[in-house]
């Protein structure tokens, strides 16, 4: 008899959003392999038409809890690209720290809440807290450090409300900004720890590499998060973010909410990996030393290696986070009250979200309310790639036990630490 | 005591409810002395269709998802709706200000009239199903949800503030936010939230949504005394305050 495969994950589990996955095969051939997003789309771009410029981060933000602090900064220099608003150094070095908060929490959550469980063989974390509270502990004060971070710089962990264009409602005071160096100090040898247990479990992640190509920003001269142009690991070409609709090319497909994207190839890939591919010659040393203690090279292509290239940044904002705090305190935090007088214009504000680069384009009238928007998401960007792959990867795998096959997929897409309630917000608008 | 097996479930919504729950870090071990968590698909891979407490993220937008959330209902015996998309709809009912087929052919284009996109106007949960419990923020506050699962463990009532922000900003010694000329929405909103964003410069947007009878006019007397508008006011009500206008 046949044997036939046929698997269907009705919403995975620990990610971010709803998708599915659809796999049959029979006598070891894949006949039908399928990544689906039916994720309820929320209409971002159309809601924010006709609410004021001052408005636009507060509705902006809630795309996505996880990535918040992310959303609300590509709102706000996509605003300050608009108007033409220049923000001091001060402003700039505040907003590249309150966003490695953001890096951190979410990179933690993601490898310590929502992987971890693959790889020490349970369903969740829980039934980690009785086998292994060393390790559940140590994950919950790196979390915790996150979120304190962005609670100091952004007035709350989830949805900052200090943010605004043109600087910030209040400062962080130096005593705040001293409170957090020491944490984030004391949180190396916690960072160490967790790196020598993913280490440890490494071995657990499949062997699995397809050739992809990888997107993310690049420049100036350090490992950004928050500045530079878009690049690729196909072309030396560097693309300013204000063209990025020729990078992101969208498209519809009927097994998704959200659009596709592609650029040089039929999908490409954004996230830790893409910035570690490009960037890597810029990693601090403890971050450079923990990717090489993973054996973890420019040029890796298996989308596993995520994982470990989100551990490997998170030492990247700690070192990266402490020198911005010694030059903010060796300068002193000065006053630098707002005032932003509203004018007509278009602008793009991108960042690089935890999972991947984003994009925000918005139009204003002369009042300073929005006419336009067009927000790319990175998971988006990420959906088609994730489909390339399973096209890939189930014929390797096809020979093993269903329950095997359907862990391995879902490892997969967790892999890619998807957020796919941001995804499906995505627009189709000409700009004149 | 036997455990509470609760199940949480979402639908549309940023999911940033459910992350302040991972936010609690370790007073979540102290709520699992408390509750048993049967299925948390943002957390966990097991699943359940046996559970005492449902609480529900987000709002709802299809039809398909009116069905779900009945299904669930009918299961629960007391059902929590978690944080502004679930209490009030929350910003998902900007998109009620628009119509639905422009909405569509906003954001997906040519491509909008394809079945798997449709959408209708933005329900909060309480206008589906009868909601037991709100834990009211956008996003919530741990502690408040903490102490809500913490009431009903233990059979008591859980007590949440029906009086305006305004009382605790003022507890906070903050400057009001007309005095800056801004527009705030704290003398109408429910309180709970400790005044987090005038504290930190920002005004009241509304998140938790009205307080029962709100003092209609002492807000308007506000909004005379400093020169603002009912124009002025819907602007910023429209953001988290869509459909609660009374």
């Amino acid at each position: 008899m046949a044997k036939r495969v046929d698997i269907s994950v009705h919403h995975v589990t620990r990610v971010e959003g709803h998708g599915n996955i659809r796999l049959r095969a029979s006598d070891g051939k894949v006949e039908h392999v399928e990544w689906q997003v039916p994720e309820a789309p929320r209409f971002f771009e159309a809601m924010v038409r006709g609410r004021s410029f001052e408005d636009i981060q507060t509705i902006v933000s809630r795309i996505c809890g996880i990535c918040s602090v992310t959303h609300s900064m590509a709102a706000i220099k996509g605003i300050e690209d608009a108007m033409g608003i220049e923000v001091s150094e001060q402003t700039d070095k505040l907003r590249i720290l309150c966003h490695y908060g953001e890096q951190i929490e979410s990179h933690i959550l993601h490898v310590g809440y929502l992987v971890a469980p693959d790889l020490l063989g349970q369903k969740s974390v829980i039934p980690l807290v009785k086998s292994h509270p060393d390790v559940v502990k140590t994950i919950i004060r790196l979390h915790r450090l996150g979120n304190t971070w962005m609670e100091i710089i952004g007035g709350r962990m989830t949805h900052p409300v200090t943010l605004k264009p043109g600087g910030f409602t209040v400062l962080p005071t130096e005593e705040k900004l001293r409170q957090l160096k020491g944490m984030m100090e004391d949180a190396i040898p916690d960072l160490k720890a967790l790196a020598e247990v993913v280490l440890g479990l490494a071995d657990k992640l499949p062997d699995f590499d397809r050739d992809t190509e990888y997107i993310a920003l690049s420049g100036p001269d350090y490992y950004t998060f928050y500045h530079g142009d878009i690049v690729s690991t196909d072309t030396d070409e560097k693309v300013p973010v204000q063209e990025f609709e020729r990078v992101v090319n969208e498209y519809v497909v009927a097994q998704s909410t959200a659009k596709w994207c592609k650029w040089h190839r039929d999908s490409y890939a954004v996230g830790a990996l893409a910035r570690f591919n490009l960037n890597a010659d810029l990693l601090t040393p403890l971050a450079a030393q923990t990717a090489k203690a993973f054996g973890l090279k420019k040029g890796a292509c298996n989308p596993f290696l995520n994982n470990v290239a989100q551990v490997v940044e998170c030492a990247q904002v700690i070192e990266h986070g402490l020198e911005l705090l010694d030059e903010l305190l060796t300068t002193g935090i000065k006053p630098e009250p707002v005032k932003v007088e509203p004018k007509t214009g278009e602008g793009v504000g991108s960042v690089e979200a935890p999972r991947g680069i984003l994009f925000h384009r918005y139009a204003f009238d002369e009042k300073g309310f929005c006419t336009k928007a067009n927000i790319c998401i990175p998971t988006g960007q990420n959906h088609a790639n994730i489909q390339k792959d399973f096209e890939a990867f189930a014929p390797q795998i096809i020979d093993r036990d269903q329950d095997e096959i359907r862990l391995l997929l879902e490892m997969l897409v967790r892999s890619y630490d998807p957020c796919i309630s941001c995804s499906t917000h995505y627009l189709n608008v000409e700009f004149v | 005591m036997a455990k509470l097996k609760t199940a949480i479930f979402d639908f549309a919504c940023c999911e940033g409810c459910q992350l302040q729950i991972y936010n609690m870090e370790e007073e979540i071990l102290d709520l699992l002395t408390l509750v048993h968590p049967v299925e948390w698909r943002e957390a966990m891979s097991d699943q359940s269709e046996d559970y005492d407490v449902a609480i529900i993220e987000g709002s709802v937008t299809r039809r398909e998802d009116e069905k779900r959330l009945k299904e669930i209902r009918e299961k629960a015996k007391i059902l929590i709706a978690l944080g502004a998309c679930a209490t009030i709809g929350g910003v998902n009912k900007i998109k009620n200000h628009f119509e639905m087929e422009e909405v569509k052919a906003c954001v997906y284009g040519d491509d909008a009239r394809r079945p798997h996109l449709n959408t209708y106007p933005t329900k909060a949960v309480g206008e589906i199903v009868k909601v037991n419990y709100m834990v009211h923020g956008c996003p919530i506050d741990g502690e408040e949800f903490a102490t809500i699962v913490r009431c009903l463990a233990m059979g008591k009532e859980p007590k949440i503030p029906n009086y305006p922000v305004c009382v605790e900003c003022k507890m906070k010694e903050n400057v009001c936010r007309f005095e800056y000329g801004e527009i705030c929405l704290g003398p109408i909103t429910r309180a709970g939230c400790g005044a987090k964003c005038p504290s930190s410069g920002m005004w009241c947007f509304g998140c938790r949504g009205f307080v029962d009878n709100p003092n209609v006019n002492a807000a308007k007397d506000v909004m005379d005394q400093y020169g603002k508008t009912i124009d002025d006011l819907s602007g910023k009500m429209l953001l988290f305050g869509t459909e609660q206008e009374q």
